[in-house]
């Protein structure tokens, strides 16, 4: 039996932590993150779990912990937002080369500078070569199952790498929406117990983590890791499956809207495509013949579903909620173009950059990239590719 | 490369070795050749040695090989030619040879 509770996202991601238990969380409190941390450590402090929670002094340590911890066998987590997990930067990439299934719910926030504590996607984005899987969640209900998703996800033996869960900060992590929690007996039975085949805490088999690993041998241990990604492609949809058998909730990497019959599209992460779904309809009612495209898994990339969803459409604006200084375009941009390059047919494509910052991205702008768009579809050319949608 | 130490083609292949860097086997430090990093060579004077062993006490990498409480040479697979030895030798009958 599940019940309906109203919860904020990062409460939510804490309670999810609460249900899973884990054995070890190291984690620093940072904006806006800080009520994921603070939440959990109440239930620790309450003897609501039995986890083991150390207030490290800065991310660096948080993920270090993690590592040894993880290493050891614990099942374990931390949480963290933009400039905790830059700082954190160096571990971050050690927990994914070690084959570490930490689990990280991270509330994206801009990268400094100039500082600023709202959401963009810069800081996740950054860390999107760092061989952690990356979930991106629309709502709040989002972060709570796709938490307890991760864990088996992460854990799979066929993956073995850590995983973020990212949520949009302030927009779902500290908004209140009425979500379904599950009992506590239900989760843990879909997480089961946790065995990691090398633990550094058993001395009968002793094992050596993260040594010195040179020209003979890095390269193969990149190939591996390469692969554990390549097989979350495989892997991931088993979980998904098991995950409707036991909560009802069908997820999968992509999550379309009215796209089917479509003749262009905007593709937007996270919080924004419930912005997105509203304008949808509204041109719908129109008879306009538009639709989207959310990405729910952002690594792996979902190359082939993504082509299957898009290719035989005419125009599809890409949105970045993140800059990738690349001169041209956003991240989610360079992707998506990579994906359908090879596509015979496949549907021109421009790119916009948003709400960096916590720059609100309303209604009305989205209603201007389709309007964009239905020119670039009438006149089969794109006059520029990149777009800085709501800037001064 | 060190005598003992395979061919790079011949080692084992990505799908054949423990994930993540992870070393299944415990004490198996000594099957590294650290001695391929070596630049100079240790040579002992076996004549002017007084076999103090401060070579051995201080070599980092126990590749000063000790027989009978004699030094009687070095683990040239191991030893990666760092020279302290030369350097503490109260007689100086170690000397660096470039390889």
């Amino acid at each position: 039996m599940s019940k309906l509770r109203a919860l904020t996202g990062d409460q939510a991601a804490a309670e999810a932590m609460r249900q899973i238990e884990p054995d070890v969380v190291a984690a620093y409190p940072i904006t806006p993150q800080t009520e994921i941390v603070m939440n959990f450590a109440q239930f620790v402090a309450d003897g609501r779990v039995q986890t083991e929670m150390i207030p490290v002094e800065s991310e660096h340590s948080a993920m270090s912990a993690c590592v040894g911890a993880a290493a050891s066998g614990a099942r374990t987590m931390t949480a963290t937002s933009a400039n905790g997990l830059a700082l954190m930067w160096e571990i971050v990439y050690i927990a994914a080369s070690t084959r570490l299934p930490i689990v990280m719910p991270v509330v994206n926030r801009a990268l400094s500078g100039p500082i600023n504590i709202h959401c963009d996607h810069s800081d996740t984005m950054g860390a999107r070569d760092s061989g952690w899987l990356q979930i991106y969640c629309e709502n709040n209900q989002e972060v709570y199952d796709n938490v307890i998703m991760a864990v088996r996800i992460a854990e799979h033996k066929d993956i073995l790498l850590p995983v973020m869960v990212c949520q949009d900060g302030f927009i779902t992590s500290h908004a209140l929406e009425g979500i379904k929690i599950y009992d506590d007996k239900q989760v843990k039975d879909f997480i089961s117990e946790y065995k990691l085949q090398h633990s550094l805490l058993d001395i009968e088999h002793p094992v050596t983590y993260g040594p010195l690993d040179l020209q003979n041998f890095y390269f193969e241990h990149k190939r591996q890791q390469a692969e554990g990604m390549k097989n979350a492609l495989t892997a991931m949809p088993e979980v998904f499956s098991e995950f409707k058998q036991q909560f009802g909730t069908k997820y999968d990497f992509i999550d379309t809207y009215k796209l089917n019959d479509a003749d262009i599209a905007i593709v937007a992460l996270s919080s924004t495509a419930g912005t997105a779904r509203v304008v949808v309809d509204q041109l719908r009612a129109k008879g306009k013949k538009v639709g989207l495209l959310r990405p729910r898994v952002f690594r792996p990339f979902p190359k082939e579903k993504i082509i299957q969803a898009l290719k035989n459409l005419k125009a599809v604006a890409i949105m970045d909620r993140s800059d990738s200084f690349s001169g041209q375009g956003g991240p989610l941009f360079a992707e998506f173009r990579s994906a359908l390059l090879d596509e015979p047919r496949r549907p021109l494509t421009v790119n916009y950059i948003y709400g960096l910052g916590g720059r609100d991205i309303d209604t009305e702008q989205i209603k201007s990239v389709y309007a964009d768009l239905e020119k670039i579809a009438k006149e089969r050319q794109v006059k520029e590719l990149v777009n800085y949608l709501g800037v001064r | 490369m060190t005598k003992g130490s395979p061919k790079r083609s011949e080692e084992k292949g990505w799908k054949e070795i423990p994930i993540g860097g992870v070393i299944d086997k415990a004490g198996s430090a000594a099957e590294y050749n650290t001695g391929d990093w070596r630049t100079f060579k240790p040579i002992v004077d076996k004549d002017k040695c007084i076999h103090c062993l401060q070579c051995w006490m201080y070599c980092p990498d126990s590749s000063v090989l000790v027989k009978d409480k004699k030094m009687v040479g070095f683990d040239y697979e191991h030893c990666k030619g760092c020279g302290i030895c030369a350097s503490v030798c109260p007689v100086k009958c170690i000397k660096m040879e470039k390889e």
